[in-house]
């Protein structure tokens, strides 16, 4: 590690020990340490390799996953129609050829990328992470720099195991004191959305830090880091602490033996110097964040649970005030509505924010609240359940999660992106409005005319036996 | 990668802000392996009624006979926000769209339009509003100079109007030059070894 007596934040040390080459007239070029690939975004970098003959410099740095296309219902490859084979396929064969480590349908370390690479030890502090996906920054929740790139840099990292990045500014939002009972990792996230907006942190890296975020047990905070892209953030980032290297120790790819502990010393000092200096300071009272819920088609436009949804008369910014009219009119939602009073007709519980164990624990709690009281998902309505990994399928069989989610009458899946972005077949139909654990409640993200409410693992839980949303915490 | 120089061409006006790369190029579309076939889905659910792309949406902007031609797209505050995927610069640039003009851009997005020649303007919220005024009833036919960072029109009573833009220098060089990437990095490769050379075993 260097040191350096300017006093430095955490991604100005990470940027530091990652600089190859800074020369004047050319953007700063940054060394690769880990590659997750899938899919969807690979092919075309491999495609362009083999037209200029070039190797991958280091496969050994590159981890390859089958998850976003993929059926949650079969780990056949067919399963999931013939485009979605095609790229499987590809996938398996540019693999192959190019010497990459794949985990493919129902391989044992098989999952969605950002939940795949932490659960392995793949993703450590003091690296730099990337992904053809735009979720990569929660593998930021380690201390890492983490963050997803176009094909293009995909080819890039391939051929030269660098990028040319442009540094971005810094931004510290600090979530202060202890959140209340019952309040999850994915309420925070929300509510520093709602505060800042979609866009607020474009052009920045953001640290996560205070009281409350020290709290956080890794998944907590992978799932805070994860949604960074959802306001604009190039990546998210956790200061590594004991909770981090207790989390990482032991881990199947994780430094071992000496090793192990020359790591640990140098994550040690990968904090942000206490008289470092943020372009940008967002500051959160932990207490005053309550259970959310968005009700828009941006994750910007969320509330507390116990609100209402927001009339266009409430902005005065002109362009979120007709944001606030188009997607009231896209959510056939009437301003002044009880978030309460808003049914749901579909529940998804996954996705890389929300499918790790601990929120297939705090969803399945829930259930079982309801179930004590013979209660089970309402008829009307259809509630998916699907692990981010077949490791966590395992551990959440193991601990008979499934089911008490099946005897409550949620469809039980095999691990992968699935409704998070509908590219296999679970997608909305035109009108479902669903309570999705996911990170994106764009126009169409989950089914062409379909409504999505992003909520907490818990929340989407409620919904689908209540049949609406729930204060849980009231 | 095609250099660029200048481009005149007419510009079309998407007003909405927020425009995310789902809906430049739904995910239905991103099955493919090659690099080509997704500027017909461009905009998929917002120009076709129909879930096959067959019947236009007459509404569309892009669909008005009298943007027909346009090449520059001028677009609201964060433009290509969201999902990582380059899909959407391929899909813009195989519609024929050779430049895009927005207050603002997503940061990955933003990245990827410069690694495929596709070049992204960023203009003050003033200066998007009067192309957005002159854009109107395809108005507002655009000359591009990238050697000299600016963008100029001539409005209807004959004055001429020229706004500057800021681009990063390597950004820049890259497009003008049409540079291979990934070629120019490759002839770095002892600098990046040496790096190696110094990195911790744990890394
Ligand atoms: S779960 Fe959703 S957000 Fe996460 S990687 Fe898959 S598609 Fe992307």
């Amino acid at each position: 590690m260097t040191t350096s007596t300017a006093p430095q934040t955490l991604y100005e040390k990470l940027w530091q020990t990652h600089l190859v080459e800074e020369k004047s007239g050319e953007t700063p070029l940054l060394y690769v340490d880990r590659h997750l690939i899938h899919e969807v975004t690979s092919p075309q970098a491999f495609a362009n390799l083999r037209f200029h003959n070039r190797p991958v410099r280091h496969p050994e740095r590159t981890i390859a996953t089958m998850d976003h296309n993929i059926s949650t219902r079969s780990i056949k490859i067919d399963a999931a129609g013939e485009g979605a084979a095609n790229q499987l396929r590809a996938l398996e064969k540019n693999c192959k050829d190019f010497g990459i480590e794949l985990f493919g349908m129902g391989h044992k370390n098989q999952g969605i990328a950002h939940v795949m690479g932490p659960e392995l030890g793949l993703t450590l502090p003091g690296t730099i992470i990337v992904c053809g996906d735009s979720h990569t920054a929660t593998h930021g929740a380690f201390g890492a720099l983490a963050f997803g790139i176009g094909t293009s840099e995909v080819e890039h990292v391939f051929a030269t195991q660098t990028l040319r990045q442009t540094k971005a500014k810094t931004m510290k939002i600090e979530v202060k004191g202890h959140v209340g009972q019952g309040i999850s990792a994915k309420d925070i996230i929300l509510a520093i959305i709602g505060e800042t907006g979609s866009a607020g942190a474009t052009g920045y890296v953001v640290e996560y830090c205070g009281e409350a975020i020290e709290a956080l047990s890794m998944e907590e905070r992978m799932t805070v880091c994860n949604m960074s892209i959802e306001f604009g953030a190039k990546a998210g980032l956790v200061a590594p602490d004991q909770t981090t290297f207790d989390y990482v120790e032991g881990r199947e790819y994780a430094p071992k033996d000496d090793v192990w502990q020359q790591a640990v010393n140098d994550w040690k000092q990968l904090k942000s110097d206490d008289d470092a200096v943020f372009d940008s300071v967002i500051t959160l009272e932990a207490k005053d964040i309550k259970a959310q819920v968005t009700w828009g088609t941006n994750p910007g436009q969320v509330i507390s649970v116990d609100g209402i949804v927001p009339s266009p008369d409430d902005f005065n910014d002109p362009i979120e005030k007709e944001s606030c009219v188009n997607a009231l009119a896209y959510m056939d939602l009437e301003a002044g509505t009880k978030i309460t009073d808003i049914s749901v007709n579909k529940v998804f519980i996954g996705s890389c924010t929300n499918s790790r164990i601990e929120d297939l624990r705090a969803a399945a709690s829930v259930v079982r609240s309801y179930t004590a009281k013979g209660q089970s998902v309402q008829s009307s309505i259809d509630a998916i359940v699907v692990p981010g990994s077949y490791r966590v399928k395992e551990q959440a069989e193991s601990e008979g999660l499934d089911k008490a989610f099946t005897e409550a009458g949620f469809e039980w899946r095999l691990p992968g992106c699935s409704m998070c972005l509908g590219m296999n077949d679970d997608v909305l139909e035109e009108g479902d409005r669903c309570a999705s654990t996911s990170n994106r409640n764009f126009e169409g993200r989950q089914g062409r005319g379909s409504r999505t409410h992003l909520v907490s693992p818990e929340m989407a839980a409620a919904a689908a036996i209540a049949g609406h949303f729930v204060d849980l915490n009231a | 990668m095609e250099k660029f120089t200048t481009h005149t061409g007419l510009v079309v006006p998407l007003d909405v802000a927020n425009v995310d790369t789902d809906q430049i190029i739904p995910k239905q579309f991103l099955q493919k392996t090659e690099r080509v076939g997704f500027g017909v889905h461009l905009f998929h659910d917002s120009r076709y009624l129909d879930h096959s792309g067959k019947e236009p949406n007459p509404e569309f902007v892009l669909n008005k006979p009298e943007y027909k031609d346009t090449s520059i797209l001028l677009a609201r505050e964060n433009f290509g926000c969201g999902s990582s995927r380059e899909h959407a610069p391929w899909a813009l640039e195989e519609f024929g769209f050779k430049v895009i003009i927005a207050p603002s851009f997503a940061d990955i997005f933003y990245g990827n339009c410069i690694n495929i020649g596709l070049l992204p303007i960023k203009l003050s919220e003033d200066e998007i509003e009067q192309l957005f005024v002159q854009a109107q009833g395809a108005n507002l036919t655009l000359t591009v100079d990238l050697g000299n960072n600016n963008v100029s029109f001539t409005k209807d009573d004959g004055t001429e109007i020229s706004f500057t833009f800021e681009l990063g220098k390597f950004h820049k060089y890259c497009l003008e030059e049409g540079v291979d990437s990934v070629g120019w990095t490759l002839n770095k490769l002892e600098t990046i070894e040496a790096f190696e050379s110094k990195m911790p075993s744990w890394q």
